[in-house]
């Protein structure tokens, strides 16, 4: 398996990624911005997200909400989504409407302060709130992907504060901090657009060149503190929440190797192997064997400074004592540290994973996407073609080497959700 | 070089077929539908079976979703932990389901590993396990997902607005996972029955999309279906009527919610109604678009929500019409106003040309956008399956939604979109919310509880 992939680069320092697949009519236009929340400053939590919102408002000549609706005219499908080290855009299009989401991408790169106004900013503001109070506050266990930063970073560290941000802060975001964020990250030498599908080469080329071209190159931007740290937490971290939840969940974050470095590879079989599909260890001994749990898996955050996590979720089932499911996880985790991985749970993890990496690449969009990524955080897209051969190469022992290093209890970063009756039991 | 400010016009629209599928009768009785794609060595696997939830007895709600779940512990040859290893040592996930219309089985494989796991899907279809313990297990993980909807908003809303606006009667009142007493009463046994009694060759077809022949296919299935020769038993009805009562305003109380998670709508119509694509437009220039009436309105102009929606569930049965939305608790009633004048004013006027020609167009033209996937062609040809769609379907997909006037949009809005049998369901906080939901002129907010019968208005 090969995705042909083609770069270039504008005098701006725009770096554009094609790659041609002529299967179906259709062509996905992604852009990566190499910005998220680690770039907010002290006081401004969530404002990346929320500049997000911002590039839907229009821009010199578009209006509000019509990026989505000439979007949706041409036939195409949009979003757009902000996490801690990127934001990214994207369309995917019926190939002869390219012309267009490249123009609109433009548009906002190179002209869109001229559209910002006090209220658009007001009403995205209402709009975000919603979407925490809907996402975060309203919904059981919603806290998790902050709380778990908050207990896994130190508090100077990028990575540590809110994505979607505090009432607050939001409250306090301005028009001139619009203008400043704009200014500083949305600049073609912090971007990288790829083309993945149906277009001519030459004439995306042209048209890119054309569109982009005249933007100016910023004009440089702070730089993030030293964001490297420990290879492991060197100790045990604990944080119990009580909330209004039904089922006790216990997640278990642990320092892991960068996104993209060779560990990181076997760090990722090591999820897989803990908890991917019915058959890994999770699973197996917390759901399957000891009727703890309703389910368990395991993840990556894939964050590429600093530190990555390795973050295994799990469920209780109603009325299990959560201090022995806390125990039953943390004695899997034991016992992968200490014994390693076998041949056999290498092998499913690995089959496992190289499906859904071809599957992955059958949508236009997640090729693009993943291009991007490459791009942006190790800046060599072409990596997208050696992840087979790279999780191919993974080795039991270095699965076990991986876990012996990273999964012990002095690297445990433990968030434990109970309900609030049964914390109310256990303090009478 | 230009720096244009003048928008693009589009250039000239390349062609795009829907992929061109087979569909044959193997001897087996088995309907076997297959769409080769070649973009990379991947197939989607799908068994799809006529067992949905809506065959399912009464007191035994649930049985269709927990068959097919237990069948994920594998088949007489290769029993529970076994059975998944085999799986995934080929890299497949299994993904066993029940839908109201069907069960069905899913899975990706790499193209080499197609043999293999047809076989394994074969033997579990025919001969399912059952294993009683792991049913045990399968039960009590099924009463921990009702444990876990009753402190979930989003779920909550949705079942307790089936549960107003169906029948209790009606199997779209309870959800598909069935109520907890349902799912308590059900043993290994009514499992037993339901495989017995529904999957038999004739209701089973097998779709695969992807990388993968024909001919290959049809080899492949007939020989992991020979020999599967089992009496078709004559099927349940199927059962979907609509409540009818007096309440229209239903509240489930969350003290101190920081929103209202919003359910508006009624009962609307099975999938195969002449109206569909009328039905589509309407909808998607009501709010099934972003820039639809309903987002614009409560999101952009009101900044109420994150986001505001509308669908008609598609069904064999009438299935659900629903505005969806989560709004900070003190626009409750202004947000729930805002809805039915959005509704109503659609009974009044015709769309305008922009809207009408932005749904169509948006719909025709995404439409290579919504089959790029091997696992999306293979969902697209369940439908065709279920709703027993003719050949073309996809074919004319595009001219059908081109067709639909103005006009007609009008007519279906009057006809589908009924407001004197709207309810509207609030879980949020009721001491907040109560007072201005009684202003809305709909009669007195009845409050609801968990489960069970709807009580009465209190006051």
């Amino acid at each position: 398996m090969h995705i042909p992939i083609d770069t270039f680069e504008l005098d701006n320092g725009l770096r554009v990624i094609l790659s041609e697949d002529h299967t179906a009519p259709i062509v996905a236009v992604n852009l990566w911005y190499h910005v998220g929340s680690a770039n907010e400053r002290e006081g401004r939590t969530g404002f990346a997200h929320l500049f997000e919102h911002m590039l839907f408002q229009g821009s010199a000549n578009v209006e509000a909400n019509e990026h989505f609706e000439l979007i949706q005219r041409a036939g195409g499908t949009l979003n757009g989504s902000t996490w801690l080290e990127r934001t990214n855009y994207y369309e995917t299009v019926p190939s002869h409407q390219l012309a267009l989401a490249l123009w609109l991408e433009a548009d906002r790169m190179g002209r869109l302060l001229p559209a910002m106004t006090q209220d658009k900013l007001d009403t995205q503001r209402d709009v975000v709130k919603n979407e925490r109070r809907w996402s975060v506050d309203n919904q059981p266990y919603g806290t998790w992907w902050e709380r778990l930063p908050e207990l896994t970073f130190p508090p100077e560290h990028p990575f540590h504060h809110s994505l979607i941000g505090s009432f607050e802060d939001l409250s306090a975001a301005s028009l001139d901090d619009v203008r400043e964020f704009f200014s500083t990250w949305y600049t073609p030498d912090n971007a990288v657009l790829t083309l993945a599908g149906d277009f001519d080469p030459q004439q995306a080329r042209e048209l890119i060149t054309g569109y982009f071209g005249w933007i100016p190159r910023g004009t440089g931007h702070p730089t993030l503190p030293d964001m490297s740290l420990p290879r492991t937490f060197g100790r045990r971290l604990h944080s119990v929440v009580h909330d209004a939840v039904a089922l006790p969940r216990i997640y278990v974050a642990m320092r892991s190797p960068v996104f993209g470095t060779r560990e990181y590879y076997s760090a990722s079989v090591c999820g897989a192997v803990l908890g991917q599909g019915k058959g890994s260890r999770m699973h197996r001994t917390l759901v399957r064997e000891q009727r703890l749990a309703t389910d368990a898996t395991a993840f990556t955050f894939d964050l590429s400074r600093g530190s990555d996590l390795l973050i295994v979720d799990v469920l209780g089932l109603p009325g299990v004592d959560a201090t022995a499911l806390e125990q039953a996880v943390e004695a899997e985790l034991d016992r992968v540290a200490s014994e390693g991985v076998t041949e056999e749970e290498v092998a499913r993890a690995r089959a496992l994973i190289e499906t859904q990496l071809l599957v992955d690449l059958e949508s236009a969009e997640k090729r693009a996407d993943r291009l991007s990524m490459f791009a942006t955080y190790c800046r060599d897209p072409h990596l997208l073609n050696e992840e087979l051969y790279n999780y191919r190469r993974v080795t039991a022992a270095e699965v076990s080497a991986f876990a012996a290093e990273y999964l012990g209890a002095a690297n445990r970063a433990v968030l434990v959700y109970l309900p609030r009756e049964a914390a109310a039991e256990l303090a009478a | 070089m230009t720096v244009a400010a003048v928008r693009p016009a589009p250039g000239p629209p390349r062609p795009y077929h829907f992929p061109a599928f087979t569909g044959t009768r193997l001897a087996s009785g088995v309907q076997l539908l297959v769409a080769p794609v070649r973009r990379l060595p991947v197939c989607t696997l799908s068994v799809v079976i006529d067992a949905g939830a809506e065959l399912d007895p009464q007191g035994l709600e649930g049985c269709a979703l927990l068959t097919a779940r237990a069948m994920e512990e594998g088949s007489r040859r290769y029993e529970g932990l076994d059975f998944t290893d085999r799986l995934e040592r080929i890299g497949a996930a299994l993904s066993a389901t029940a839908d109201w219309d069907s069960a069905s089985f899913s899975m990706q494989v790499m193209a080499e590993r197609l043999p293999a796991a047809l076989e394994l899907l074969a033997g579990v279809i025919r001969e399912p396990a059952f294993p009683a313990s792991e049913i045990e297990r399968l039960r009590e993980e099924r009463l921990s997902e009702i444990a876990q909807i009753r402190s979930e908003p989003r779920g909550l809303a949705s079942e307790t607005f089936s549960r107003v606006v169906y029948d209790a009667a009606s199997r779209y009142a309870t959800p598909v996972g069935g109520s907890e007493a349902a799912v308590r009463a059900l043993t290994r046994d009514d499992l037993v029955r339901h495989h017995d009694s529904f999957f038999t060759p004739l209701r089973t077809a097998v779709i695969i999309a992807g990388d993968v022949t024909p001919d290959e296919a049809g080899k492949l299935v007939e020989d992991a279906f020979r020999g599967w020769d089992v009496e078709v038993a004559p099927s349940r009805p199927r059962r979907g009527e609509p409540a009818t009562r007096d309440d229209r305003v239903f509240i489930l109380d969350r003290e101190d919610a920081p929103q209202s998670e919003l359910r508006v709508g009624h009962p609307g119509v099975p999938r195969t109604h002449p109206d569909h694509f009328a039905i589509v437009l309407l909808n998607a220039i009501l709010g099934g678009l972003f820039s639809s009436r309903i987002n614009l309105n409560l999101r952009e102009e009101h900044a109420y929500t994150y986001g505001a929606h509308s669908a008609f569930e598609w069904r064999r049965g009438p299935g659900p019409f629903t505005v969806r939305t989560a709004v900070e608790s003190g626009v409750t009633a202004a947000a729930v106003a805002e809805i039915l004048k959005e509704i109503d004013k659609l009974r009044q006027e015709p769309v305008t040309n922009a809207e009408l020609s932005l749904a169509r167009d948006y719909l025709a033209g995404v439409f290579p956008v919504r089959f790029e996937t091997s696992l999306a062609i293979a969902a697209a040809l369940a439908q065709v399956v279920t709703y027993e769609l003719p050949s073309d379907y996809y074919d004319t997909y595009r001219d059908r939604i081109n067709q639909v006037s103005a006009a007609e949009i009008l007519r279906v809005a009057r006809a589908q979109l009924q407001p004197s049998r709207l309810s509207v369901v609030v879980v949020g906080d009721a001491r907040q919310i109560r007072e201005p939901l009684r202003g809305l002129n709909m009669g007195e907010p009845a409050e609801v509880q968990l489960e069970g019968a709807v009580q009465p208005a209190s006051s």
